[in-house]
């Protein structure tokens, strides 16, 4: 290696990130020159000016209280979810259900709105604790590799920029209790949460619209993946995104 | 009234991820520079770390967690102050000849950290991420790369730039 070849491997040398052939090969021309010794040395300073200083931030004390707290609270309302007083429920709401098809259809309705409820609440959530995107990228294939081993299913990943619907990145969240994928889009300044999950051996249907709180879902099942897509973007625009995503 | 038990998903949580708290908060703290936002973004962070836990395999439990911390802290950054997410690095202004860095005389006078801190928080996010993850949190050029989503290539590139930054600070501020 020559000169100018060694003096971009000085960083990594310092940092010990060299394999030992090439930290010799380093050392070696350092003992020869100069100008590449100075600029070692540098780093050196640097470095131990920084570690010696001790400049990192230690967590408050408040902190680590609040932060337990709030995971206290999160598991016990996990464990609610789980209650035996939920399992009791369910197996009463199930008799009745053989019981009447009417009654049925009602618990199915219900459930589509819980599922609504939370999709609205999941896209809220997202915009207000400012965690849009996991993975920010316009790029589908950063974006759907990024889920590669996170869920376990392929998201279709589609940048729709040239219709006017960039694709901002995405994000795990959940939904129904299940991981679900959520690709973000814009629409001039809208953003948009499209909600992703598998739908085994259902059938495709129609897209059903709601509105709630303001905002329009369309829900719809595709490719045995169910998806939903919320925004305050108006209905229209909305479903054009759709027409784009199921091409 | 059925519980038991403390949650055992809780419990684990703990044990594997609470200790890389002062990581975290100091991750987050170089990232949005003030105390309220650092610790909102921890917070936040730690519940969605908690979240997603029961699908988190891996053996490297803290650089799982400051990854979720820097995408926090990034999210809310390009969120509340995009102006400053975005900063890039300005080679012409930074200038690409150092002033030597006089080991012994403008070093030995940094000693308060403050100064040192300050120095760090003038370099745009992504090079106060790689300076603290590499220098305080004493973490491998793989790891970083991990946590920031960039090769390892641009990782070492930022730490370069961003060392050369920082002796160009502090060398004028000890000058003076």
């Amino acid at each position: 290696m020559n000169h100018d070849e060694i003096r971009e491997l000085l960083h990594p040398y310092s940092d010990g990130e060299l394999d030992l052939l090439t930290a010799r090969e380093v050392e070696h021309h350092l003992r020869s020159c100069d100008d590449c010794r100075a600029l070692e040395a540098q780093i050196g300073v640097l470095r131990s000016a920084l570690t010696n200083d001790a400049p990192a931030y230690r967590a408050p004390a408040q902190l680590r209280r609040n932060v337990r707290a709030a995971l206290r609270r999160e598991a016990k309302a996990d464990e609610r979810g789980f209650s035996p007083w939920l399992i009791f429920a369910t197996g009463a709401v199930c008799a009745i259900a053989v019981a009447g098809l009417i009654l049925l259809q009602t618990i199915r309705t219900s459930r589509g709105n819980a599922i609504v409820d939370e999709v609205v609440s999941n896209h809220v959530r997202s915009l207000l604790v400012t965690h849009l995107v996991d993975v920010a990228s316009s790029d589908q294939h950063t974006v759907k590799p990024w889920f590669d081993g996170k869920v376990d299913f392929a998201p279709e990943v589609r940048d729709l920029s040239a219709a006017g619907f960039p694709l901002v990145g995405g994000r795990l969240d959940y939904l129904g209790g299940k991981t679900v994928a959520a690709l973000v889009y814009y629409r001039n300044k809208h953003p948009i949460n499209v909600f992703i999950m598998p739908a085994i051996k259902s059938r495709d249907t129609a897209v059903s619209a709601s509105t709630l709180r303001g905002y329009h879902i369309l829900a719809w099942t595709h490719d045995e993946m169910y998806y939903w897509a919320v925004s305050d973007l108006n209905q229209t625009e909305l479903r054009q995104l759709i027409d784009l995503l199921e091409q | 009234m059925f519980r038991l038990t403390e949650s055992p998903r809780l419990s684990d949580f703990e044990r594997k991820v609470l200790p890389h708290l002062d990581a975290a908060y100091n991750l987050a703290r170089f990232l949005m520079r003030n105390d309220q936002d650092a610790e909102d973004v921890v917070q936040e962070a730690a519940l969605r770390a908690f979240r997603f836990f029961a699908s988190f395999r891996g053996e490297n439990s803290r650089a799982w967690f400051l990854s979720i911390v820097r995408n926090t802290s990034f999210t809310v950054l390009k969120r509340n102050r995009p102006d400053e997410a975005n900063v890039v690095f300005d080679e012409e202004l930074h200038g690409a000849q150092t002033p030597p860095l006089e080991a012994g005389v403008a070093l030995d006078r940094a000693q308060d950290r403050q100064t040192i801190r300050a120095a760090i928080e003038q370099l745009p996010p992504e090079f106060r991420e790689t300076i603290t993850l590499r220098e305080l949190e004493d973490l491998s050029y793989k790891e970083i790369a991990d946590i920031a989503g960039a090769p390892i290539g641009t990782i070492m590139s930022r730490l370069a730039r961003a060392r050369r930054q920082l002796q160009v600070t502090l060398s004028k501020r000890y000058s003076k």
